[in-house]
């Protein structure tokens, strides 16, 4: 029954089999459905953001739609594409640990990390932007003239006059908007570096040789998580960035 | 892994206990290893929550504050009792215990899908465990386990932060655990357990692992909100900043509904064990509690709403979750039944697991009732907050999941240990439970009903009797749980007598020598029968000549 080998050395081209599993294809399985349902967990990590966004937003669609236009679509829509090309690079460095590249994983994670940190670059200039303009929530949240027009254009009354009480809600929903802004950009900025750190430290370990990426197990879990962490995003930039 | 594998290779094979120095156990990836590493730690947080709630059912004894010096120490104590229990205990005490030592044993795999997962979940868990026991000692918090909003957020003046994020870390730990039984269930069962021949118990752990990986995310981006909020004011759940309190209690009840039965479906797990040994028949409507508990899973997360009847949700919405809630209880109650309809006819044998397991389905019973009427919108908003609520998911979940728990404990004992227990002692802590359990919260039910509210440290004086006797309850109680911990541990020093299969039981844990060895089977495991092939006509046959070794 104990066939496998439990040497701790780097493998020399082929997958090791840990101890608890019988076969190769079992282990394969096993991480994948693994990382599957870790998946599947950070999605409802997501979905609970995602509801309460949609409910706030059916309840002030005006303050809503005013926080959407002060995103840079276009800012938005480079960055979704740098992000495809990395699960691109992604894609290739799974293709590359099936064939037995060696120097292709490398190169391929390299790729996709260096994409994933301008991703982040463009982000974080994004944010610096939005800091300036006070629409960081909390006690600096400040709402310029302009926004203020809108929003109350937006809180008038059957007679046409200003009501007082849904202007102030307006601006509560407008900051609202931040919130959910920075957080869900946030936490999925958060799982961007971490992936990052992972692909780095595959491609670091895969070069000294500590194991090889080839086969059907490492490399292709870890693409899971950045095609995952991909995805995610592609909700949220229509979500946050276009809906009118 | 490599050091005990190696061992395996070379010399006999060592029983999973056998290399005993500290690096062994921290470093473990053993199931059975980690198994025991949660049941220490769940026994020293169960024994820190009894103790608080001791300390409150004292308080409680006469109508003035007059124990616990302010009323401030008293939200912090049921505050801290609550997380302690909940999070530290009734959450991981079946599946992370139990689960984990049982799992791969039943279903013939030599280990969980992800052993250094798991070590890594009890690690996790015990970096939340030390915060919180951090916050105990260093201030407190007086929100209660809910943690609702606006007062968590905007009031309270205590350590919410800490809380918050003592909660975030124990909830990953939980969710480790989860992903690494679903994925065992799916691609470690040995050839021929097919889905069909698995043990209830794996069913049922199944289905909490599913709610475990689904609704504890929620659970943490709710309390990461909460966290924010205090921190920075970001007006989440502030009206004047746009927010709704309300939100809060969605999001949490999102997960702490479906939460009531990661606490309880691995009770069910337990009972469906032990249920059809000690009445030596096959289990009853095998499929149906089968399929039950996976309804349970998915049904427990339509009805939340049912906690928020009286938040100002709208009354359409508070029927929909009445009705939904009704739903819900269909599941519980096939269980029920097909428990009570193998023991129907059955040859009960009345030792101390079995004797559990019947104090388990009454209690449970009433508990279930009772969600009934507190399901009906009208019966909830005269009780809503009250003591009839407390005695409620007290019975659902000490009634509930501690008696399963023990259940569980005293029946694989032997298999865990290789030693049998005193019987006359297991019994009399068993029927000691069920007594002192009953009287400490029957009363509360009536309590509740006559108008006293949850979370009081005063009360008005007609109450003082009901309350008396709450608390005598409690002393009775307390030496019912304090018994088997006393008992078990002495028989750590008898020699190891209980042979694989002191019960007569099928499962193919069963099958192999108490306690296991390292990789749990010699040689590889072929199931060829359905489970649960207890044939009545033996039965007696069978209990007359398994070595039955009772040392009372
Ligand atoms: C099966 C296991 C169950 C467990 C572990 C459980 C646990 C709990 C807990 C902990 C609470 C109190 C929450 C708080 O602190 O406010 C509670 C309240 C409640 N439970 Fe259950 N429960 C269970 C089953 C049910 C069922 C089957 C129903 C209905 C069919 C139900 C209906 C309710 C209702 C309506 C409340 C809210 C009462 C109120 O706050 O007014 N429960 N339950
Ligand atoms: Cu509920």
């Amino acid at each position: 029954m104990h066939t496998s080998s439990t040497s701790t050395a780097p493998d020399e081209g082929t997958q090791l089999l840990l101890s608890h599993f019988d076969d190769l294809d079992q282990q394969h399985l096993t991480s994948n459905l693994g990382m599957w349902f870790f998946l599947v967990s950070e999605v409802m990590f997501f979905s609970g953001l995602i509801a309460a966004y949609t409910v706030y937003r059916a309840l002030a669609p005006d303050a809503f739609k005013l926080g959407s236009h002060h995103m840079a679509m276009w800012v938005g829509f480079f960055n979704t594409l740098v992000l495809l090309t990395s699960s691109l690079t992604m894609a290739f460095a799974v293709r590359c640990s099936q064939v037995g590249d060696r120097r292709g994983i490398v190169r391929n994670l390299i790729l996709t990390a260096l994409l994933g940190t301008i991703f982040l670059g463009v982000k974080a200039s994004e944010y610096k932007t939005e800091i300036d303009h006070g629409y960081l929530p909390g006690r600096s949240f400040h709402v310029s003239e302009h926004d203020a027009e809108v929003l109350k254009a937006a809180s008038l009354d059957a007679n046409g006059n200003l009501d007082e009480a849904k202007f102030s809600r307006n601006k509560g929903q407008f900051q609202m908007m931040f919130v959910l802004y920075f957080f869900m950009t946030g936490v999925h900025a958060f799982h961007m570096i971490v992936g990052i750190a992972a692909v780095l430290i595959f491609a670091v370990l895969i070069r000294i040789k500590w194991f090889s990426g080839f086969g059907t197990t490492q490399v292709e879990v870890l693409g899971l998580y950045w095609h995952f962490v991909d995805v995610v995003w592609v909700f949220l930039y229509p979500l946050l960035y276009l809906i009118e | 892994m490599s050091a005990s594998a190696l061992a395996h290779h070379d010399g006999p094979p060592a029983d999973y206990l056998s290399d005993s120095t500290v690096a062994s156990w921290l470093l473990t990836t053993d199931h059975k290893r980690v198994g025991i590493l949660y049941m220490i730690s769940v026994t020293v947080f169960f024994a820190v929550g009894g103790l608080i709630a001791g300390l409150m059912r004292l308080e409680l004894m006469t109508p003035k504050g007059d124990v616990l010096a302010t009323p401030d120490s008293y939200n912090r104590m049921f505050t801290m009792h609550g997380v302690i229990m909940i999070f530290f205990f009734l959450v991981p005490a079946i599946p992370s215990v139990l689960g984990n030592f049982l799992i791969p044993l039943m279903i013939g795999a030599r280990d969980l899908a992800f052993p250094k997962i798991n070590l890594l979940s009890w690690y996790v868990y015990i970096i939340g465990g030390l915060m919180g026991v951090w916050i105990l000692i260093f201030g407190g918090i007086d929100t209660g386990w809910t943690f609702y909003t606006p007062f968590s957020t905007m009031y309270s003046n205590t350590m919410v932060v800490t809380a918050a994020v003592t909660v975030f870390i124990t909830g990953f730990s939980s969710i480790l655990t989860g992903l690494n039984f679903v994925v065992t269930v799916h691609t470690m069962r040995a050839p021929g357990m097919t889905w069909f021949r698995l043990p209830l118990f794996v069913w049922s752990h199944y289905a909490t692992a599913l709610i475990m990986v689904l609704a504890t995310p929620v659970l943490a981006i709710s309390i990461v909100l909460v966290g924010l909020e205090r921190l920075f004011h970001v007006g989440i759940f502030d009206p004047k900043l746009g927010g709704d309190p309300i939100l809060f209690q969605h999001l949490f009840w999102f997960y702490s509904h479906p939460a009531v039965y990661i606490m309880v479906l691995p009770g069910f797990a337990v009972i469906s064990e032990i249920i059809p040994c000690f009445a030596r028949r096959p289990i009853f409507g095998y499929r149906f509690i089968a399929f039950a508990s996976v309804a349970i899973a998915i049904f427990g997360f339509l009805v939340w709403g049912h906690h928020m009847f009286v938040s100002g949700q709208s009354m359409y919405a508070g029927a929909v979750f009445s009705i939904l809630s009704f739903l819900v209880a269909i599941p519980s109650a096939i269980k029920v039944f097909n428990w009570t309809a193998t023991l129907y006819k059955g040859s009960i044998k009345f030792d101390t697991p079995m004797l559990y397991a019947l104090g388990f389905i009454g209690l449970f019973t009433i508990g279930g009732l009772t969600g009934l009427m507190l399901a009906s919108l009208a019966i909830d908003v005269h009780v809503h907050d009250t003591y009839f609520v407390v005695a409620h998911f007290h019975y659902i979940m000490v009634g509930g999941t501690t008696m399963a728990y023990l259940a569980g404990i005293h029946f694989w004992w032997p298999k865990i240990s290789g030693r049998t227990y005193p019987e006359l002692w297991g019994k009399l802590s068993a029927l000691l439970v069920f007594v002192g359990f009953n009287l400490t919260f029957f009363p509360q039910f009536l309590l509740g009903y006559l108008g006293m509210p949850r979370r009081y440290f005063e009360y008005r004086p007609e109450f003082q009797v009901l309350n008396v006797m709450s608390t005598a309850g409690a002393s009775i109680l307390a030496v019912g749980l304090i018994m088997p911990l006393v008992y078990l541990l002495l028989s750590l020093r008898q020699p190891r007598n209980a042979g694989p299969n002191p019960w007569g039981a099928t499962g193919l844990e069963w099958q192999v020598e108490s306690p296991p060895t390292t990789h749990n089977f010699h040689e590889p495991v072929l199931v060829t029968c359905e489970p649960y092939l207890y044939s009545p006509e033996e039965a007696e046959r069978e209990y007359a000549h398994v070595q039955h070794v009772h040392s009372s």
